[in-house]
């Protein structure tokens, strides 16, 4: 209940700051806007953006690239330089990956550093980009629809079952306030996938009885420490390797494919187990993440979807999705349906779009035209919720049920945030992390 | 016809010199137990480009000119994961996500599988490549093995793909060999093939024309051709810019007509549409899983300074 009076409360109270705003035509009301004020007054879609890495920066440019009239006014990072060089790509005229310069309109006094930069960011704009590590996101999604933005976010939303919880508490928040959120697992944002979605939802392959997904590669990045740094800003730089910024890989990347099966099958898993470590990637600057995960999600019918994510350099790579359904198979990176080993359905790749822009064009369209169209935080936090079910799984070697561990309360984050904060795991004498051992690292007591 | 003639006068007249001086040798692979064949291409002339009468031309193919190459070596195949994995793998050159123009630098690891699922086996072709990520694996080789290895220019390429015919395909006009000599639409199953298992040309290359379409250095302009001087020696296009840049020999994605020796193809920021990062990767191609490349080097090395300016220039 108390989220509800909490919801009310936060709407009335920005009811009042926003129609304060509107009578000195300064704003977007997202309450007002089915009246179409964005084109009746000031047209203009204001954008703060929230997290100024690669994928912000893309985010942003994505945004600012759709046929809307928008305008990237505030950003926010938790380090200058980061900021300072996402504006310097979004400010160039000669950038060769697009110019959007001109939509950049972002004064020295509109650009945050630190650890509270993003409530400042928000503050001015209608619509904010999330593209932090996914740590924050519960916080930043907490205060962006509290101050009744509309929401870009970027997957995962969360490295924890508190943080999942939040999410979903302000999803709720942000469907009473009619606040678009779109939040990017781009597949359901890819013609191929949505014509194969119509398709299975239309009973082409019956009934889905398991399913095999993949994220198989190499790794991604990692940034060493320097000497300077606290260990809070050597969390913060490498932040890959640290669970309550990043979630392990099986959090972080892998929620693609784990995403696309509940996506299908209309439902997500009751209980996991399954088995994972780290053999390769063992050094200390890969923080405390495993570099595989095999996960066996049990579904409530008795669908099981088995689940391999690693970041293993040289073994076989493979980043797909494959639904079993009772008459058919879905083949999910070939964009195919099979049916008694004959290609029953196959989607012309020729018309596959890019769903990292689609998700900007149809989020901003909708903004403009004063449309509620967009849910996804919602099903993103149960989403995230089953890779973290699946991380608790392999670090534990146990049984986790999905009602025990969603309500469990537990959160990995810190309890102060700022760059001499102790973070919630710390390196031993020789710089290596505490690492989740299965048969002793417990969730449950 | 008479030029037709006229190259193989020349052909015949140089091929006893040529002999002397530049024989098929086998590189290898630093730090492994790969070899690739390096195949002399004889300096000579020719007329690159395609007559208007040609099936399947487009516009960007003529007017033909006749052009004088250089003598080089042509690597007898595009570049394979094996021999690529070499440098990718190579611990002793840090891997950084900028291209470090006056130093030597690896590729970012790939976060997706870029072969889409057609595999990684050590005789296919290296595909997804950016063309900063081949001109760097070129840097590499030359700083293993002190020889000067680049791509080739737009005019080499062509050069060696026609090795002396005046046709669409290196072997006559009909697309209905081209089946026997290049992996493409018709008979690859959509798929990149080991390299070198059909027929090669008539100077022994293979896979010129299909499996992966390959980088050269030039940079691609509608109107190369129109501003070309008739018997130009050893042209290339400066580039100006990262994009446009020509690519060229079809793929196993292409129709017969897109694999014909005088086609084109202008390379697109479109190819790392799908990168959801900014700046995007300046090593590896998201949507560009038919793109490779394969390796040349002059008869004639240039000076020392001469090869450091070339890469730091193409590499900026």
């Amino acid at each position: 209940m108390k989220s509800i009076d909490e919801s009310t409360k936060t709407s009335r109270r920005d009811f009042v700051k926003q129609s304060t705003l509107l009578a000195g035509g300064l704003l977007a009301a997202p309450l007002m806007s089915k009246a179409g004020y964005f084109h009746s007054v000031d047209d203009t879609i204001k954008i703060a953006l929230v997290g100024c890495g690669g994928r912000g920066t893309g985010a942003a440019m994505q945004a600012l690239l759709t046929k809307q009239n928008v305008k990237l006014v505030a950003m926010a990072d938790a380090f200058r330089d980061r900021l300072d060089d996402c504006y310097k790509l979004l400010s160039d005229p000669n950038n060769e990956e697009g110019n959007v310069s001109a939509k950049v309109n972002v004064p020295e006094d509109a650009k945050f550093v630190g650890f509270d930069a993003y409530t400042k960011a928000i503050a001015l704009a209608d619509v904010v980009i999330l593209t932090t590590p996914p740590g924050f996101r519960p916080i930043h999604f907490a205060e962006a629809i509290r101050a009744g933005k509309h929401v870009f976010m970027e997957k995962p939303i969360a490295t924890d079952p508190a943080g999942v919880k939040s999410v979903i508490e302000t999803a709720l928040l942000a469907k009473a306030k009619k606040l678009n959120v779109v939040v990017g697992l781009q597949r359901h944002y890819q013609n191929s996938y949505r014509e194969l979605y119509k398709r299975v939802k239309d009973g082409m392959i019956g009934e889905i009885t398991s399913g095999q997904v993949w994220w198989n590669n190499d790794g991604v990045w990692v940034k060493m420490r320097e000497p300077s740094q606290t260990e809070m800003e050597y969390q913060m730089r490498n932040w890959y390797y640290f669970n309550w910024l990043c979630g392990d890989h099986i959090n972080e990347q892998h929620i693609h494919n784990i995403d696309v099966m509940n996506w299908f099958k209309g439902a997500y898993p009751v209980k996991a187990q399954g088995m994972g470590g780290r053999q390769v990637r063992t050094g200390k600057e890969y923080g405390e993440i495993y570099d595989h995960h095999f996960v066996e999600f049990h579904y409530a019918d008795g669908t099981i979807l088995n689940s391999q994510c690693r970041h293993q350099k040289g073994t076989y790579a493979i980043v797909d999705e494959m639904l079993v359904g009772t008459k058919g198979v879905v083949k999910c990176g070939d964009a195919q349906i099979i049916k008694k080993g004959k290609v029953a359905y196959q989607y012309d790749k020729k018309l596959e779009n890019n769903p990292y822009q689609t998700e900007h064009d149809e989020l901003f369209a909708a903004i403009a035209k004063g449309e509620f169209k967009f849910e996804d935080a919602d099903r993103v936090a149960r989403s995230t919720m089953t890779s973290i079910l699946g991380r608790m799984a392999t670090y534990s070697g146990e049984v986790v049920e999905w009602d025990k561990a969603l309500n469990s309360g537990i959160s990995i984050m810190p309890t102060r945030f700022a760059w001499d904060a102790t973070p919630p795991t710390l390196p031993d004498a020789n710089g290596f992390y505490p690492i989740a051992t299965p048969g002793t690292t417990k969730f449950f007591s | 016809m008479r030029s037709f003639a006229f190259i193989c006068l020349l052909s015949f007249l140089i091929i006893p010199a040529f002999a002397q001086s530049l024989e098929t040798y086998e590189q290898p692979v630093p730090g492994t137990t790969v070899n690739f064949k390096m195949v002399p291409i004889p300096a000579g002339s020719f007329l690159m480009g395609s007559p208007s009468s040609e099936t399947g031309r487009d516009n960007d193919e003529g007017p033909q000119k006749s052009i004088e190459i250089s003598a080089f070596w042509m690597a007898e195949h595009e570049v394979t994961f094996a021999e690529w994995d070499a440098f990718f793998k190579n611990m002793d050159v840090p891997q950084t996500k900028a291209i470090a123009v006056d130093a030597i630098s690896r590729p970012t690891a790939q976060y997706i599988d870029l072969t889409w699922g057609m595999g990684r086996d050590a005789k296919q072709p290296s595909n997804s490549m950016s063309q900063s990520a081949a001109i760097m694996y070129c840097k590499w080789l030359y700083s293993q093995t002190g020889i000067f290895y680049r791509l080739p220019t737009e005019a080499e390429w062509e050069y060696a793909c026609r090795a002396g015919t005046t046709t669409a395909y290196p072997f006559g006009d009909d697309p209905g060999a081209l089946r026997d000599y290049a992996y493409f639409k018709d008979n690859s199953g959509d798929k990149f093939h080991k390299v070198a298992q059909l027929k090669p040309n008539a100077w022994g290359l293979y896979d010129m024309l299909g499996n992966l379409t390959e980088w050269t250095l030039d940079q691609y302009d509608d109107n190369t051709y129109k501003k070309l001087e008739d018997h130009a020696k050893d042209p290339v296009k400066d580039p100006g810019s990262r994009y446009p840049r020509v690519t060229r020999g079809g793929s196993y994605l292409a129709p017969a007509k897109e694999s014909r020796c005088a086609n084109r193809i202008s390379s697109l920021a479109d190819w790392n549409k799908r990168d959801p990062q900014v700046p995007k990767s300046r090593w590896w191609l998201t949507d560009g899983k038919s793109i490779g490349f394969r390796v040349v080097r002059p008869a004639v090395a240039p000076s020392k300074e001469a090869i450091e300016q070339f890469y730091v220039s193409y590499l900026k």
